[in-house]
């Protein structure tokens, strides 16, 4: 095994990426995700890589176009409002069917927002990070060690499925160190025979564009593109159920969220209340087989979040009127603490009684 | 062991952040969970800085601690801030270099060291902070002393290296204070 480190979770993708094969890494600095850049900054030279500081945010996603194109494992980084200035070249990106790793380290917002950590960009990570007829791969880690792992499992799949990957982390993630264990070196990365690498005319030449001139050819491309969403759909799904098993109150959270919701389920489970925590891993594709079954025992849920009530909408959709879904959230920047959770927790076991 | 939650609070440049992940690596070296969580933001410029140290045997829940177990306190705004989250039974480290007004609560155990003026005086200057991570590890016990060598000889950075030997002076000096 090989030997932990304390890490930030800033630097633990950074350095998962690079052991994942990313050798190029594009983008504008911006707290909280700046020891990220500043760690590639650092380590790509001395990996043969590439760190650029682009002009801009715009800048830097079109440079991660243009690397995916040309064939090469590619990352970029930034934080809420980066990521929203990023969404053009991120819709183009999935509209050429090509894969990159984009991390968002979220800050309050709207707007310029607060530098302090936030999950108010589950509607745009899950949503629409961009026009248009796409979706993307997000994963949200809780932990240093999951950062870790998750960057490093993302180009894989990001390859696989030809598409952008999203790592949906925040201020708290990012900032704190935890020891991890870090993975090994790839050596071989997968083909790309859809690249355009230049061949001298020894096959037909390969196209990265997103532009369809005749409706009937982009839909068709937007056809194929939604069953390769439908294998994810089904694939892909990640989630972590902590004393799910025989729970009346099911507590939905992802992220640092979910570590404070963590501990108030700790606590509520000492006073004897059953209730149990269901983390999504991945928020698109939401695991919804998994958080469906609960509802055969689960007559409550509670959503809590580190916004206004964003991902709720999903466990809403999911549990479709079986029980009730309540939310309890802070916003801003405001981190939650598992004292107010403990109490929504409480409140919703005595309307349980009634 | 009892799960540790630690508030190191005081001015930014005092070490805090440092103070925190020498403790971090020490849990980290007798392979128990940990969690080191900085404050961030404006208020590190100058004003003041914090950090949030978790040592625990079970997987560690929200790494921002409301309730500590201890605190280590070295200015008096710090002390303020932060005095009432001490859980019952828990302690508080408060350097008296520079803080006068020392808690009255009866329910907590208030440790007083002069912790700035001795490493001065030990020609210690700037390692305050290691001579209360001394003290902590004194009146709790957290780890062996091996393993909070340890962690001081891997926390200090490699440029650094020369400090090594002051760190573990400075923490000597806590130890017996």
């Amino acid at each position: 095994m090989a030997e932990k480190v304390l890490m930030k979770g800033n630097e633990a993708i950074a350095e998962s990426a690079i052991r994942a094969g990313c050798r190029f890494f594009f983008g504008y600095p911006i707290t909280p995700q700046t020891e990220l850049a500043a760690y590639m900054a650092k380590r790509m030279p001395k990996e043969g890589g590439t760190y650029l500081q682009a002009e801009s945010e715009v800048a830097a996603i079109n440079m991660v176009y243009g690397a995916s194109a040309a064939g090469a494992r590619v990352m970029t980084s930034s934080s809420s409002p980066g990521v929203s200035l990023k969404s053009e070249g991120v819709s183009y990106i999935a509209g050429a069917d090509l894969p990159c790793l984009i991390i968002n380290i979220e800050r309050g917002g709207p707007g310029l927002g607060s530098i302090q950590p936030s999950q108010s960009d589950y509607w745009q990570a899950t949503r629409a990070l961009g026009h248009g007829d796409f979706q993307m791969v997000v994963y949200a880690p809780s932990t240093v060690q999951e950062m870790a792992d998750l960057a490093y499992s993302a180009f894989d799949i990001a390859d696989k499925y030809r598409t952008p990957v999203m790592i949906l982390g925040d201020g708290m993630l990012g900032q704190m160190m935890e020891p991890v264990e870090l993975p090994e070196r790839r050596t071989e990365l997968p083909e790309k025979p859809w690249a355009t690498t230049g061949h001298g005319n020894a096959r037909p030449k390969n196209v990265a564009n997103s532009l369809y001139l005749v409706a009937e050819e982009l839909e068709r491309t937007n056809f194929e593109r939604f069953e390769r969403y439908a294998q994810i759909k089904a694939t892909e799904q990640m989630c972590e159920q902590v004393d799910c098993d025989d729970a009346d109150i099911i507590v939905v959270a992802f992220g640092a969220s979910s570590r404070i919701a963590r501990t108030a389920v700790r606590y509520a489970r000492e006073e004897g209340i059953k209730v149990g925590l269901f983390r999504p891993i991945t928020l698109w594709p939401f695991p919804a087989d998994a958080l469906s079954a609960t509802c055969d025992h689960a007559k409550a849920f509670l959503s809590v979040e580190m916004n206004m009530g964003q991902m709720v909408d999903d466990v809403r959709l999911v549990v479709n009127g079986r029980a009730p879904v309540d939310f309890y959230g802070r916003t801003g920047g405001v981190i939650p603490t598992p004292a107010e959770v403990l109490d929504k927790i409480r409140q919703i076991n005595e309307g349980l009684g009634e | 062991m009892e799960e540790m939650r630690v508030v190191f609070a005081g001015f930014g440049g005092q070490g805090l952040l440092f103070a925190g992940k020498v403790v971090a690596y020490a849990g980290l070296i007798e392979d128990r969970e940990v969690s080191w969580l900085p404050s961030y933001g404006p208020e590190m410029r100058g004003g003041t800085a914090n950090c949030s140290v978790t040592v625990s045997d079970e997987p560690i829940g929200s790494p921002l601690i409301m309730d500590p177990t201890a605190l280590i306190a070295m200015n008096q705004p710090s002390l303020l801030k932060f005095e009432e989250t001490v859980v019952p039974g828990g302690i508080i480290l408060a350097d008296t270099s520079l803080i006068t007004r020392i808690p009255e609560r009866d329910d907590i155990t208030v440790f007083e060291l002069e912790a700035t003026n001795m490493a001065e005086d030990a020609g210690l200057k700037g390692l305050a902070n290691i001579v209360l991570v001394g003290k902590l590890l004194k009146e709790t016990g957290f780890c062996s002393v091996e393993s909070i060598e340890a962690a001081i000889r891997k926390a200090v950075p490699p440029r650094k290296a020369a400090l090594i030997e002051k760190n573990l002076q400075a923490l000597k000096l806590g130890m017996e204070g």
